[in-house]
């Protein structure tokens, strides 16, 4: 061995073939079955499950820039499904199951972690808030409850109990919380799509969605024309740019998210810890950075700028939590475009023409939904357009029938 | 630090002001039909491009219209709202005894 180590140190040669993880370039095809726009982990993960789980392989995701590399890869990675409504908690716990098993799946090492998260009551009405989610939790097969200062103490010991005038009352324990590294995800998919056929093209920018007779044709992109049979629409940020393209209007109000990371010191923080008051979060990476995020900005904006507001509101929330951070030095910070419903649940299923559909309004809460999204994304065009039960109250048409899945309140930070 | 010209106070900081959404044309509630309504209530235009919104200069609370491209957050121009809202509105009280 040690032998065969130094032959190889001294040699020209890898050991054995390399396989890279995705095939290069290739040219459009003329038609596909299925066109999904967007090649970030919800799209990817839909062409996965047409190819894996439908037998669906005719399929080309487009992607205008590269993959993974717009909200999936500037999400902080939080993955939990300690949700508010039944209907929420119901769908985020299918897309935290299915991460538990993904690397297996993919063997591709997504860097999963189940550390737990911790968000943290400062006021009596959050702790009713909090009673409320660990029971619709526990009742969907969630592991979430209630705890006291004291073993909040206990699990977070570097926990400052209480910041500013905001003592911490109670604190909301999910033990299926849990953090991967983003873009694994989105390659491990990708990966997974493109070996059973699925066609990612990277660098390919939809400009037109082409229509007969209120039915999708094809789409016009800077590469040329394709003709399809489905096309499905799973761009972030862009999703009410793109569906006026395409001839209609979504509900949807685009925020920039503003997040930062840490130079990376030894671990010294396990769970991922929120404070609902203060509007931020908090959570040490594999690779030991410190990651800060919070809320969306105040106004509405198509740019990821940062903001000095935000970001010292943001960072004086950490302090407050953990006052040793105030040594720390940034690392970096960046923004992504979140789309925004007013109800704070995503848009999905079918649209107003007949063979596109929607995986849009996922705000602040899209990684979190990759394969879950994926997965019912998948069936929804394999079965030709029927919905399936788990993300029908997500449907587009809610908000003209005032049906929404109010979901404030239930995430992480402000929101 | 992101000014604001207040036409009320003058330029301030960004951070005084709260922003209110897009300026709509409100159908009559009393004639409108309920998918006319949820359209009023649920949909902004959300395009990118020069957008004209409702502020609040927080400490004063003085509402005003500011035009704002969404895409390099330049505020183009802020003006009191009685440019554009010069009649009064009355809004009829169907529910009270006369």
């Amino acid at each position: 061995m040690p032998l065969g180590l130094l032959k190889y140190g001294r040699g020209d040669d890898y050991p054995y073939e390399r396989q890279p993880d995705l095939p290069g370039p290739t040219e459009l095809k003329d038609h596909y079955d299925v066109v999904i726009i967007g090649g970030g982990g919800h799209g990817v993960a839909t062409a996965y499950y047409l190819a894996k789980h439908h037998g669906i392989t005719n399929v080309a995701v487009l992607e205008k820039a590269y993959l993974g590399g717009g909200n999936t890869a500037r999400n902080t990675a939080v993955i939990r499904s300690n949700y508010l409504t039944p209907e929420g908690v119901r769908f985020y716990s299918a897309s935290v199951k299915l991460f538990e098993g993904l690397a297996n799946e993919f063997d591709f090492n997504i860097m999963y972690s189940q550390r737990g998260q911790l968000t943290l009551a400062h006021t009596d009405a959050t702790v009713r808030a909090f009673r409320q989610r660990a029971e619709v939790n526990r009742h969907f097969g969630g592991r979430t409850e209630l705890i006291d200062r004291k073993s909040i103490a206990e699990l977070v010991p570097c926990l400052n109990l209480d910041p500013a005038e905001l003592p911490v009352l109670a604190g909301l324990w999910h033990k299926d919380g849990a953090t991967a590294r983003h873009d694994a995800v989105a390659w491990g998919y990708a990966r997974g799509a493109t070996q059973r056929g699925v066609e990612l093209h990277q660098l390919t920018e939809v400009t037109g969605i082409n229509q007969a007779a209120g039915r999708v044709t094809g789409v016009t992109t800077n590469r040329g024309t394709v003709g399809c049979h489905t096309v499905i629409q799973a761009v972030a940020g862009h999703s009410a740019i793109l569906a006026r393209k395409a001839g209609f209007e979504l509900p949807l109000v685009a925020y920039p998210l503003q997040a930062m990371v840490t130079l990376p010191v030894k671990p010294f923080l396990n769970p991922l810890v929120s404070s609902s008051a203060l509007h931020c979060y908090v959570q040490q990476t594999g690779r030991g950075e410190i990651v800060i995020g919070g809320g969306s900005d105040p106004y509405p904006l198509y740019s990821s700028r940062a903001s000095l507001p935000l970001k010292e509101s943001l960072i004086a929330s950490a302090v407050d939590m953990f006052p040793f951070l105030s040594e720390m030095r940034l690392l970096r910070q960046w923004a992504g475009i979140t789309d925004m419903t007013t109800d704070y649940s995503p848009i999905m299923g079918v649209s107003p023409l007949e063979n596109y559909y929607l995986d849009a309004g996922w705000g602040t809460w899209g990684f979190k939904a990759t394969p879950i999204c994926g997965q019912t994304m998948a069936q929804l065009v394999a079965s030709g357009g029927q919905v399936p039960e788990l993300i029908q109250p997500f449907a587009l048409e809610r908000f003209d029938r005032f049906q929404q899945v109010n979901e404030m309140g239930a995430t992480a930070a402000s929101h | 630090m992101k000014m604001m010209e207040c036409p009320l106070n003058g330029p301030r900081n960004i951070s005084e002001f709260t922003y209110g959404g897009q300026v709509q044309v409100m159908p009559d509630p009393q004639q409108c039909s309920d998918l006319e309504w949820a359209k009023y209530v649920f949909y902004e235009d959300n395009d990118l491009g020069v957008v004209r919104e409702w502020w609040q200069h927080t400490p004063s609370s003085y509402w005003f219209i500011a035009e704002r491209h969404n895409g390099s957050d330049v505020i183009l121009r802020t003006y009191d709202p009685a440019t554009l809202f010069t009649g009064r509105v009355d809004f009829q009280d169907e529910g009270s005894p006369s």
